[in-house]
C-alpha cells in the first residue's frame, strides 16, 4: 500500500502543476484570432482552424525531418560503400537531392494495375500515412508544446502505429500482384510477432518511471544536471533497450529485417505496383515511423529533454515555460531522434537480411522470454531500490 | 439489376448519408456535433459495407473503419483509455488476425441475400436511432456527462491505472489476468514450435 503510494507520489505531484493551455493549437489561434473578435467566431470555426493549423505545423515539421532523413540515408550508405552518395543537385554535398526526387515522384504517372482494387489500391497508402501522423501527434515537442495532450502517451503510440499494418496489408492485397501479397503476408506476420517484445520491453522502463506520458517521463529524468536518465538508473533497462531497438527494426520494416520489401527476392514487396507520389508515401510511413520509434525510445531510456544543456539552463534560471527552454528542449529530442535514425541507417548497411522462419525464431523463441526476464528483473530492482533507500 | 449499378447506387445513397450526418451534426451541435456525425457514420457506414460487400476481403477491411468510428465515439465521451484499447486490441490484434485467415480462403462472389436484408434493417434502426438522436438532442449538449465532468473523465487514465494497482480494488484480478495471458503466451509458443520428430531433413540431391 504505501509502496504504492511513494511510488506513485512524484507522478502525481507533477501532474498537478498548472499546465495552462499546453496545446499548439490553442495558443496558435489565440495569436490569429484578435481577441475584440473572439465572441464573434463561431467555435466550431476555432475547432477546425485549430486542428488545421496543428495538422499543417506537424506535417510541415515530419516532412522536414524524413527529406532531411532520405538525404542523410543516401550520404551514409554512400560513404560505409566507399562511394560520396549525391554530390550535385543544389551545390553543397547534394542538400536538394530529396528535393529533387519530390518533384519528379510528384510529376510521374500514377499507375494502377489493370485489375487492382482500385479504391482500396487508393485508400491503402492515406490509411498507412494517416496512422503514422496519429501516433506522432501524440508526441510532445516541448514540456509546453504538445500537439494533442493525453496521459496515456505511448500506449497511444503503440495503438495507433499499430494500425499502419492494415494500410499495408491493403496494398499488398488490393495491388492483385503475387509479389505484393507476399510481402504484405510477411509485414502482416512480422509486425503481429514483433509488437509483444516491442511492448513488453518497453515495460522495463514504464516500472523504473512509473507513466505512460513522454513529458513526464522525462521530466522525472531531470535530475544529476540532466543525465538521470532511467537507463543509469536500472541495470535490467540496458538489454530491454537492446530487444527494444531489434524490435523496432522489425516494426519498422528496417534492414536486416526488411522482409516485406524484399527487394532482391520480391521486386519491391507491398509496393511493387505503386508509383510516383503514392509509392513515396510508403516511403514517407517508413522515414516517420523510424522518427517515431526513436524518439519513443529517447524518451523512455535517454532522458527525453533532458541532457546536461537543459540541465545548465535549469541552474541559471530559465523557466521551463519560456521560449527558448522549448526551443532547447526539441532540439534536444530531435537530435536524440536522429541520431536513433544514423545507428538504423548503419545496421541497415551492414548487416544482410535474415530469413523469414529466422524472424519468426527470434521473435518468439528468444526476443519475448528474454523481455519477460527483463520486465521481472526492472521490477525486482525497483522494489529493491524502494525498500533499501527510502 | 447490374452488380455494378446496384454497387453505384449503395455508394451515392452511403455517402448522401454520411454528408448528411456530419452537416446535420455541425448545424445542431457545432464542432462536437460534426465530430459525433463523423464518428457514427464511420461506425455504420463501415458496418454496412461490411454486410453489403460481395468481396470477403473488402467486407473485412471495412471493419477498420467501424472500429475506429467507436473508439472516435469512446474519445467523444471523454474516455482516452477505452478508445486506445479498442484501436491497439481490436484494429492492431484481431483484425490483422482476421485479415490474415481471411487472405488464405478462395474469393467468393456469390451474393449474400440474407446478410443483405438484414443489413438492410440494421441500417434503417441505425440511421433512424441517428437522426432521432439529432433531432431529440438538438436542445442540449451530445455529451452524455455535463462538461466539467467531461474534463474529469479525461484525466480518468491515471484513476484506471491506480484503481489496478491498489490492494483494496483490483490488483488479484488485474495480476490473475496478466498472469494468465503470460501463460497463454508461452503455451502459444511451445504449441507452435518445431518438434524434431516433425522435420525431416530434406534429401540431398
Amino acid at each position: 500500500m504505501s509502496l504504492l503510494q511513494d511510488a506513485a507520489g512524484p507522478v502525481l505531484e507533477h501532474a498537478a502543476r498548472p499546465e495552462g493551455d499546453a496545446s499548439i493549437f490553442v495558443s496558435l489561434h489565440r495569436w490569429l484570432i484578435p481577441e475584440a473578435f473572439a465572441d464573434q467566431v463561431p467555435t466550431w470555426f476555432v475547432a477546425l482552424g485549430g486542428i488545421g493549423i496543428g495538422l499543417g505545423l506537424l506535417i510541415g515539421l515530419i516532412s522536414v525531418t524524413v527529406m532531411f532523413c532520405v538525404w542523410l540515408e543516401r550520404k551514409v550508405s554512400g560513404h560505409i560503400q566507399c562511394r560520396t552518395g549525391p554530390m550535385y543537385a543544389g551545390g553543397w554535398h547534394g542538400w536538394a537531392q530529396s528535393i529533387a526526387d519530390g518533384v519528379k515522384l510528384l510529376t510521374k504517372e500514377d499507375t494502377v494495375p489493370k485489375d487492382a482494387d482500385r479504391t482500396m489500391f487508393w485508400i491503402a497508402p492515406a490509411i498507412v500515412l494517416a496512422s503514422i501522423f496519429g501516433a506522432l501527434a501524440a508526441m510532445p515537442i516541448s514540456y509546453d508544446w504538445w500537439f494533442g495532450r493525453m496521459d496515456l502517451g505511448v500506449f497511444a503510440i503503440l495503438a495507433l502505429s499499430s494500425t499502419t499494418t492494415i494500410g499495408v496489408v491493403m496494398a499488398g492485397w488490393a495491388s492483385n500482384s503475387k509479389w505484393s501479397l507476399y510481402g504484405a503476408m510477411r509485414e502482416a506476420a512480422q509486425v503481429v510477432a514483433y509488437e509483444i517484445p516491442l511492448g513488453l520491453s518497453l515495460l522495463a522502463p514504464l516500472f523504473a518511471l512509473g507513466t505512460f506520458s513522454l513529458g513526464e517521463a522525462s521530466a522525472l529524468q531531470s535530475g544529476w544536471f540532466g543525465m538521470k536518465w532511467a537507463i543509469f538508473t536500472n541495470p535490467f533497462l540496458l538489454p530491454a533497450f537492446l530487444i527494444y531497438a531489434i524490435a523496432a527494426l522489425a516494426e519498422t520494416k528496417r534492414a536486416p529485417f526488411d522482409l516485406p520489401e524484399a527487394e532482391s527476392e520480391l521486386v519491391a514487396g507491398f509496393m511493387t505496383e505503386y508509383s510516383g507520389i503514392r509509392w513515396s508515401f510508403f516511403f514517407f510511413e517508413e522515414y516517420a515511423a523510424m522518427l517515431l520509434m526513436s524518439i519513443v525510445g529517447a524518451f523512455f531510456w535517454f532522458g527525453g529533454f533532458e541532457s546536461p544543456v537543459t540541465g545548465a539552463l535549469r541552474s541559471a534560471g530559465v523557466e521551463e515555460s519560456s521560449l527558448l527552454f522549448g526551443f532547447v528542449c526539441f532540439g534536444t529530442v530531435m537530435l536524440k531522434g536522429l541520431f536513433g535514425i544514423f545507428l538504423m541507417m548503419w545496421l541497415r548497411w551492414t548487416l544482410p537480411r535474415v530469413r523469414i522462419d529466422q524472424v519468426m525464431t527470434m521473435g518468439y523463441k528468444y526476443l519475448t522470454p528474454l523481455a519477460l526476464v527483463c520486465v521481472l528483473g526492472a521490477a525486482c530492482w525497483e522494489a529493491l531500490v524502494h525498500a533499501l533507500f527510502s | 439489376m447490374d452488380p455494378k449499378l446496384q454497387q453505384s447506387v449503395f455508394y451515392a445513397v452511403l455517402a448522401l448519408a454520411v454528408v448528411a450526418a456530419i452537416g446535420g451534426g455541425l448545424i445542431t451541435h457545432g464542432a462536437e456535433g460534426l465530430a459525433f456525425g463523423l464518428f457514427a457514420s464511420f461506425t455504420l457506414g463501415g458496418s454496412l459495407m461490411c454486410i453489403w460487400e460481395r468481396s470477403v476481403v473488402r467486407s473485412a477491411f471495412s471493419l477498420m473503419a467501424t472500429f475506429m468510428g467507436v473508439a472516435g465515439l469512446f474519445v467523444l465521451l471523454g474516455h482516452d483509455f477505452l478508445a486506445m484499447a479498442q484501436v491497439l486490441i481490436y484494429v492492431g490484434g484481431i483484425l490483422a488476425l482476421l485479415l490474415f485467415g481471411v487472405m488464405l480462403t478462395p474469393p467468393d462472389l456469390t451474393e449474400r441475400k440474407l446478410t443483405r436484408v438484414g443489413g438492410a434493417i440494421v441500417f434503417v434502426f441505425g440511421g433512424a436511432g441517428l437522426v432521432w438522436n439529432h433531432v431529440q438532442s438538438a436542445t442540449r449538449s451530445l455529451a452524455v456527462l455535463p462538461p466539467e465532468e467531461l474534463a474529469e473523465a479525461t484525466t480518468q487514465d491515471r484513476a484506471i491505472g491506480l484503481a489496478f494497482l491498489h490492494p483494496e480494488q483490483y490488483v488479484v484480478a488485474f495480476e490473475l489476468a496478466a498472469f494468465l495471458l503470460t501463460v497463454a503466451l508461452v503455451a502459444a509458443v511451445y504449441i507452435a514450435r518445431r518438434r524434431t520428430e516433425d522435420f525431416e531433413p530434406e534429401e540431398a540431391a
